[in-house]
């Protein structure tokens, strides 16, 4: 018994650790739509939702469930396999990212030593799940909306991976929590600063990479209507949206982990190891919802223009300097 | 399985898929404003061919006002466009005062020129929510609602509605204002300029405004003509045609505004355009405001003017001919409104409005015939979005700022 | 030398009478000459502007002024340069109701066109898409002339297939149940 145990124990740790980080990131997730309904409305000189619960609190539960008791509908045409499975794709993609995020020091999920590469790779693979909706769905907006999709792929994971060269040849490492350790070690704390442009170019591929305003062509409301899931209702559709929050979530982590310093911050709180880090990802989200309410959206072909002409060879050129400037100093 | 089923097995995408790449937008769209259908035959994203298709909101209100006496008529006029239904009033109202002869007292002539004026704002402030909504910035949308409540809020205290007003009537208006609402107009031209320049300040120095606007639907001044564009979209183009100016109506003889142009006649030129006329109107208001204590205690409606309830004759004034005896008569018969036709357009918001009305002397008109400008600028949309992407017919929709209501009548 | 006077001197016998109307000046022209015409206006006498082209049917007229014909197609020009309008009417006969376009003059026209053949069933010769506009295409009759009623006296026979094309629909699991029967 005790044997079965002692070979079990890191397993199940493992479990009830994973659990532990879903449920926090869910509730993260579904805050952060009430989050921005509420920041956006008062930017907007209006209330936002104020009718569930005191100030609307339980209104990410009331969708929730309004979502979960919708018909779910399946359009007669539609490609069945792969447009059931999209949407899970998309939010597995995503959510999985979260594995790899160092929250504190001794804490994450999973310390790979190629973090950074699995990152990239999942959220390439969670823009699979877009393509395919778009694709399955078999209709003309959906179609165009997932062509939108993989083109806008195709341009901005290349910025976005470029961008993040620099942190690695600064910190010598792909393992988040090394990044971390040797940001701390470095003479500005934070990568922000000597990787300025990198941060720059990242924080611009990364609101493209999880299709929010300015770069919501994809789902383009008043183009597309809503694009890939344009045929999406129920709980599927909710699916896409948590994907689209579980995505701006992880990005916001990834930027805190490689260029603000992840958990550490000017002094320590006692008790709460990751409250740096909570601190910082709330900015970087505000910052998401702040983008949303003020800018237009681009058009497909200055979109294209600006990562292509802008994006790629600027962190290309940060790539070069940052390396001249290891090779020498 | 029955045929229609076997329409939607084919895969758009699959290499067999040989046939043009037509998408069907509208009539339920989110930025077609109304139930304008728009076929568009893409390649990729670039539109190769436009036919648009209107008619859902034909509800045939010129074969209506055949049926109904003018004054009823007068009524329809507010559906036209929904927007600015004081301006589609005024200039049916002024139709009709042409084909009686009648002239206006000063007081309706000032009361009008602000409820215009007061449509026009309200309109362009709904164009420019609505525009900048399609293009994606979100916020100016409920800002310029916020201050289109107000002004539909001084609509009901004028005369109980707020969007289908029918406040003038043939021959002036139904009510004076009362000093309320000309403390309240007051209030409103003082602060609305610090509002525009909000607005722009919003999104003008934005460059992605800038960027999907400028050198976007680009409209040379001959071609503006020829396709019949009128109001800020020809403007926009740089032709200074404003019927403002070129007919003066109502009391547009006696107040000082500029008529804005623009150069390039890009979709950015046609929202300064606007931007500016916003500011003008506000500027007409404020002027008539200044007026109105000059012609305090003026009737508001002009002698002789139709009854709302209106017959089809009525006894006239001065000594008439006989029609069958051939010598003078008193207190003979007469119609209403005598046999004749008059074409009068007005500066609507959108655009020229036009009113060319048939009168056989009965009491009902013979022919009411609208010339709307939204009807005008939707015929003008295939030729303005050849060649651009699908993101572009959005803001071309916008920039022309239609309302489906008057184009289809 | 007024418009009126311009256009007798180059089209003499083409140009039919002239009529003023609260001070506004209609000129009745032939239409087989037409397009001359208003080539004529729009190229040399600066009509640049085409305000609005409509069709008005004087079936049961009772007015003073004599109409030779059922139909007629009015035409309200506008100079800009000069702020001047002026309006032209080409008589048409019913049992013949067709005039020539003037699409290639002024592109504005193909609509005004298309609609005046809706509504009146005037046809536009040399009209580059001659289609109903604002009523659907197997629509019976042209709703603006006087003998079409103002309300149908039966159903349009259209909204009964209609009907049925939703009760055909609705025995899918897609369709919307609720339109069953009608």
């Amino acid at each position: 018994m005790e044997g079965i145990l002692k070979v079990a124990m890191p397993g199940l740790i493992l479990v009830v650790e994973a659990l532990v980080l879903l449920l926090v990131a869910l509730l993260h997730v579904a805050y952060t739509t009430y989050a921005e309904r509420k920041i956006i409305g008062h930017m907007q000189q209006r209330l936002g939702p104020n009718r569930v619960g005191p100030r609307g609190l339980l209104q990410p539960i009331a969708d929730v469930l309004k979502l979960l008791t919708k018909e779910d509908i399946v359009p007669l045409g539609t490609e069945k396999t792969l447009f059931y499975l999209a949407p899970f794709i998309s939010l597995v993609a995503g959510a999985t990212s979260l594995a790899v995020i160092p929250v504190w020091e001794k804490f994450a999920l999973a310390n790979v030593n190629v973090g950074l590469l699995v990152i990239l790779a999942l959220s390439s693979l969670s823009s699979y799940g877009v393509i395919l909706s778009g694709w399955a769905s078999n209709s003309r907006y959906a179609f165009l909306g997932g062509l939108r999709a993989s083109a806008q792929v195709v341009s901005y994971e290349v910025a976005m991976a470029l961008s993040l060269v620099g942190v690695m040849l600064m910190a010598g490492s792909m393992n988040l929590a090394e990044i971390v350790k040797a940001q701390v070690a470095s003479p500005f704390k934070v990568y922000a600063i000597p990787q300025i442009v990198g941060f720059f170019v990242f924080m611009i591929s990364a609101i493209a990479e999880t299709n929010r305003v300015p770069f919501d062509l994809p789902e383009a409301e008043t183009e597309l209507v809503a694009g890939y899931f344009v045929e999406y209702s129920g709980i599927r559709f909710g699916l896409f949206y948590l994907a689209e929050y579980f995505g701006m979530v992880v990005m916001s982590a990834v930027a805190v982990t490689c260029f603000l310093g992840g958990w550490s911050g000017p002094f320590e709180i006692p008790g709460v190891p990751f409250f740096w880090f909570l601190v910082k990802l709330y900015a970087l989200l505000f910052f998401y919802i702040w983008v949303r309410a003020t800018l237009p959206r681009y058009r497909y072909d200055q979109l294209m223009g600006l990562g292509w002409k802008l994006l790629i060879p600027l962190s290309l050129l940060n790539i070069l300097i940052t390396g001249l400037i290891k090779l020498w100093v | 399985m029955a045929p229609t089923v076997e329409i939607h097995r084919k895969q758009i995408g699959h290499p067999e898929w040989d046939e043009p790449f037509v998408v069907n937008m509208g009539p339920q769209h989110p930025s077609t404003h109304g139930v304008l259908r728009l076929f568009l035959e893409l390649d990729g994203e670039t539109i190769v061919g436009c036919d648009p298709r209107i008619g859902y909101l034909h509800r045939g209100l010129e074969k209506l006002s055949e049926n109904l006496t003018y004054s009823q008529a007068l009524v329809l006029t507010d559906r036209l466009d929904y927007i600015s239904s004081a301006a589609n009033n005024t200039g049916y109202c002024l139709a009709v005062e042409k084909l009686l002869g009648l002239s206006v007292p000063r007081r309706a002539r000032l009361l009008r020129t602000i409820v215009c004026e007061m449509a026009r704002i309200s309109s362009h402030l709904l164009w420019l929510a609505t525009h900048a909504l399609d293009i994606g910035a979100m916020t100016v949308f409920l800002y310029c609602f916020r201050d289109r409540e107000w002004l539909l809020d001084i609509y009901e205290k004028i005369c109980g509605a707020r969007l289908t007003v029918s406040y003038t009537r043939i021959g002036g208006v139904r009510l004076d204002f009362t000093p309320e609402i000309v403390e309240e107009l007051y209030r409103f031209t003082e602060e609305f300029p610090a509002r525009i320049t909000d607005y722009e300040t919003l999104i003008d120095v934005n460059r992605i405004w800038l960027k999907r606007t400028k050198g976007v639907a680009v409209v040379p001044p001959e071609k503006a003509i020829n396709m019949g564009l009128t109001g800020p979209s020809l403007r926009g183009s740089g032709v200074p045609y404003d019927v403002r100016k070129f007919k003066p109506y109502d009391a547009y003889d006696e107040v000082e505004f500029e008529v804005p142009v623009g150069r390039n006649g890009d979709t950015y030129d046609r929202y300064r355009v606007r931007m500016e006329e916003m500011r003008q109107a506000n500027r007409i208001i404020r002027q008539c405001l200044d007026k109105l204590p000059e012609t305090e205690g003026e009737p508001v409606v002009a002698e002789g003017a139709p009854d709302l309830l209106m017959p089809e004759k009525k006894k006239s004034p001065q000594a008439v001919p006989h029609p069958k005896k051939g010598f003078l008569v008193k207190g003979a018969e007469v119609p209403v409104v005598p046999e004749g036709e008059v074409y009068v357009s007005i500066e609507a918001p959108k655009g020229e409005l036009g009113y060319y009305i048939v009168s056989d002397g009965s009491g009902k008109p013979w022919r009411v015939r609208v010339r709307a400008p939204s009807f005008v600028h939707i015929s003008a949309i295939p030729e303005m979005v050849k060649g651009h992407m699908v993101a572009d017919i959005i803001a071309v929709i916008g920039t022309l700022d239609v309302v489906l209501g008057e184009c289809d009548r | 030398m007024s418009v009126v006077e311009k256009l007798r001197e180059r089209f003499g016998t083409a140009i039919l009478g002239e009529e003023v109307s609260c001070d506004q000046i209609s000129v009745y022209v032939d239409r087989e000459v037409l397009p001359e015409i208003m080539r004529f206006l729009h190229d040399e006498l600066d009509f640049k502007h085409l305000a609005d082209l409509c069709g008005v049917d004087y079936l049961g007229w009772k007015g003073k002024r004599q109409k030779k014909e059922r139909f007629e197609v009015v035409y309200n020009l506008y100079s800009i340069s000069r702020k001047e309008p002026l309006r032209i009417k080409v008589s048409v006969p019913e049992e013949d109701p067709r005039v020539p376009s003037v699409t290639s003059i002024w592109q504005v026209a193909n609509w005004f066109e298309r609609e005046c053949y809706d509504m009146f069933g005037i046809r536009f010769e040399g009209h580059p898409d001659l289609r109903r506009l604002l009523m659907p295409e197997n629509w019976p009759g042209h709703p603006l002339r006087k003998d079409h009623p103002l309300e149908l006296e039966e159903e349009w026979p259209e909204y009964e297939k209609l009907r049925e094309k939703a009760r055909e629909l609705s025995r899918y699991e897609w369709g919307d149940r609720r339109v069953r029967g009608g």
